[in-house]
């Protein structure tokens, strides 16, 4: 699904990631850890074509990002589900709508996806607020709204930056879950992290792997954790 | 292909209401858009009344002018008679000439009645005769005409009015290309007014434009949204400017009736369907712009 080989990525400065080689096949269910600034988000960045690398090759599907083309981005975008950390929406839309975008911008919006919308929104506990704007939303609706979005184009794979970030433990939970139930599904996930007690709830229900960026490698853990 | 073109072209003008949500509602740029838009279509009709006028002008001052001339005898009295019988047969003959006429005294008193007064002695004043030619539609050779004349008729002189004519069309043709390079600039204000407030509002977006990337939509959907919108502002805006334009054009008093100079700043018969194609062009002008603003800005975006 998604290649690295010898990928490294530099801003500007220094550089943040290198020499990281990795494979996440299909169905699998990744962690992604490390402390604040060690390039996590960059490494989803990476993942999804937001960004290039400055050396090595990212294979999206098969297909080299070098070579794809905006509309071709496009495309492999619809195949992968980003949550942000800071989950963004267009605001003048209701959430119902926000959820519904990757459908209308695909133009697969159809009576079949209407009520497949109703079952999502429902599987996120969101049926209420359906009609709110996305800022009346609190940090854990925005999370959820963010992850019902990402998946309704029942993407390959889901991406998840903090997506517990900003919410309370028993909403993390919950979160979680969700995403676990996806990855029964046969979806591969990726969750970048820090919260090391969310990886310990999912390990215990999922055959999860822990990928720890250090020293600019992304390297697997052990089985200490 | 053809039907394609129209599809599109529907979906530009009505819109893809799916499409077109994701673009927020603007606020006060789109009423600065809509009212520039009006402002500079109402000046283009009057741009344009004015190039047609004076194309009009310019014809009609080249059409009646043409075909007279006049011929002006100075001679001593006693050879008057015998130099404008003279100059007669000589352009009698001449070819392109279709009649030939010395004017009467009373048509020569009148003539001068505006500098003299209506009781000067015409008579007994030794002012030269005027001979009226009427041309053909071909014309004639002024020059050979001049010659014969000079050798038959040595008082003649031949005023063919190309001296005084070709000044007024030439002023009257600038101005006619003055009022065509002022739509031009005008058009082209528009373009730029446009791809400022295209630029603004692409600028104002850039939260809405990065979620649809994110969530898959390919830049020709985003970008369709906002021509789309900008497209429909420009022809909102042009056709109520063009509207009132040709509203105010049509209320302006005749200027005929007092004689002319002016010949009527305004359109006449099928001249008014010209001011019609302002918003259509407008929208055009206000598609191009846009589409090339939103192609460069989102370029330059992940």
């Amino acid at each position: 699904m998604i290649e690295l080989e010898n990928v490294a990525y530099s801003y500007g400065g220094g550089e943040l990631l290198s020499d990281v080689s990795l494979e996440l096949s299909s169905g699998s269910f990744h962690f992604l850890t490390g402390p604040s600034g060690a390039g996590k988000t960059t490494f989803l960045k990476l993942c999804y074509g937001a960004l290039i690398p400055t050396a090595g090759q990212v294979r999206l599907f098969g297909g080299d990002v070098r070579d794809m083309g905006r509309d071709d981005i496009a495309l492999m975008r619809r195949r992968i589900g980003v949550v942000h950390q800071d989950c963004q929406f267009l605001d003048h839309m209701p959430v119902a709508d926000n959820v519904a975008l990757p459908l209308m911008v695909s133009g697969h919006e159809d009576a079949d996806q209407i009520e497949n919308l109703r079952e999502l929104m429902g599987w996120v506990g969101l049926n209420a607020r359906a009609d709110a704007l996305p800022p009346e939303l609190s940090g854990g609706e925005r999370q959820r709204a963010a992850l019902a979005r990402a998946v309704i184009m029942s993407p390959d794979v889901v991406l998840a930056d903090e997506p517990t970030g900003n919410i309370d433990w028993e909403m993390s939970q919950r979160l979680l879950q969700l995403l676990i139930e996806l990855n029964r599904m046969g979806k591969t996930i990726m969750i970048a992290t820090h919260d090391l007690n969310l990886i310990r709830a999912a390990k215990s229900q999922v055959e999860a792997r822990v990928l720890r960026i250090s020293q600019r490698r992304v390297q697997l853990a052990g089985a200490a954790l | 292909m053809v039907l394609r073109w129209l599809k599109r072209l529907v979906v530009l003008l009505l819109g893809d209401t799916q499409a077109d949500r994701v673009v927020p509602p603007a606020g006060y740029t789109a009423r600065l858009s809509l009212f520039s838009a009006a402002a500079m279509s109402f000046l283009a009709v009057f741009a344009m009344a004015m190039s047609l006028a004076t194309g009009r002008l310019a014809d009609r001052w080249g059409a009646e002018l043409a075909r007279t001339s006049t011929l002006r005898i100075s001679a001593p009295p006693e050879q008057m008679a015998a130099q404008t019988e003279a100059a007669l047969r000589v352009l009698e003959t001449t070819p392109g000439v279709k009649r030939a006429r010395p004017l009467s005294d009373e048509e020569q008193r009148d003539l001068l009645a505006p500098w003299f007064g209506p009781d000067l002695p015409v008579e007994s004043l030794p002012i030269p005769r005027l001979i009226e030619i009427i041309e053909t539609d071909d014309g004639y050779d002024a020059a050979g005409l001049r010659l014969r004349l000079s050798a038959e008729a040595p008082g003649a002189v031949l005023d063919d009015h190309t001296r005084w004519r070709r000044p007024l069309i030439a002023a009257a043709g600038a101005l006619r290309t003055l009022g065509w390079v002022s739509i031009l600039l005008i058009a082209g204000t528009v373009a730029a007014m446009i791809t400022l407030a295209a630029n603004a509002a692409l600028a104002a977006n850039a939260q809405v434009i990065a979620v649809l990337r994110l969530v898959g939509a390919r830049d020709a959907y985003i970008a369709g949204a906002f021509v789309r919108r900008f497209t429909q502002r420009a022809l909102a805006g042009a056709s109520v400017g063009t509207v009132l334009g040709m509203g105010a054009i049509a209320m302006m008093p005749r200027a005929d009736v007092a004689g002319g100079f002016l010949t009527g700043l305004g359109f006449q018969g099928l001249h008014w369907f010209w001011p019609l194609l302002i918003p259509p062009a407008a929208a055009a002008v206000a598609y191009v712009a846009t589409r090339a603003a939103a192609r460069r800005t989102l370029r330059e975006l992940p």
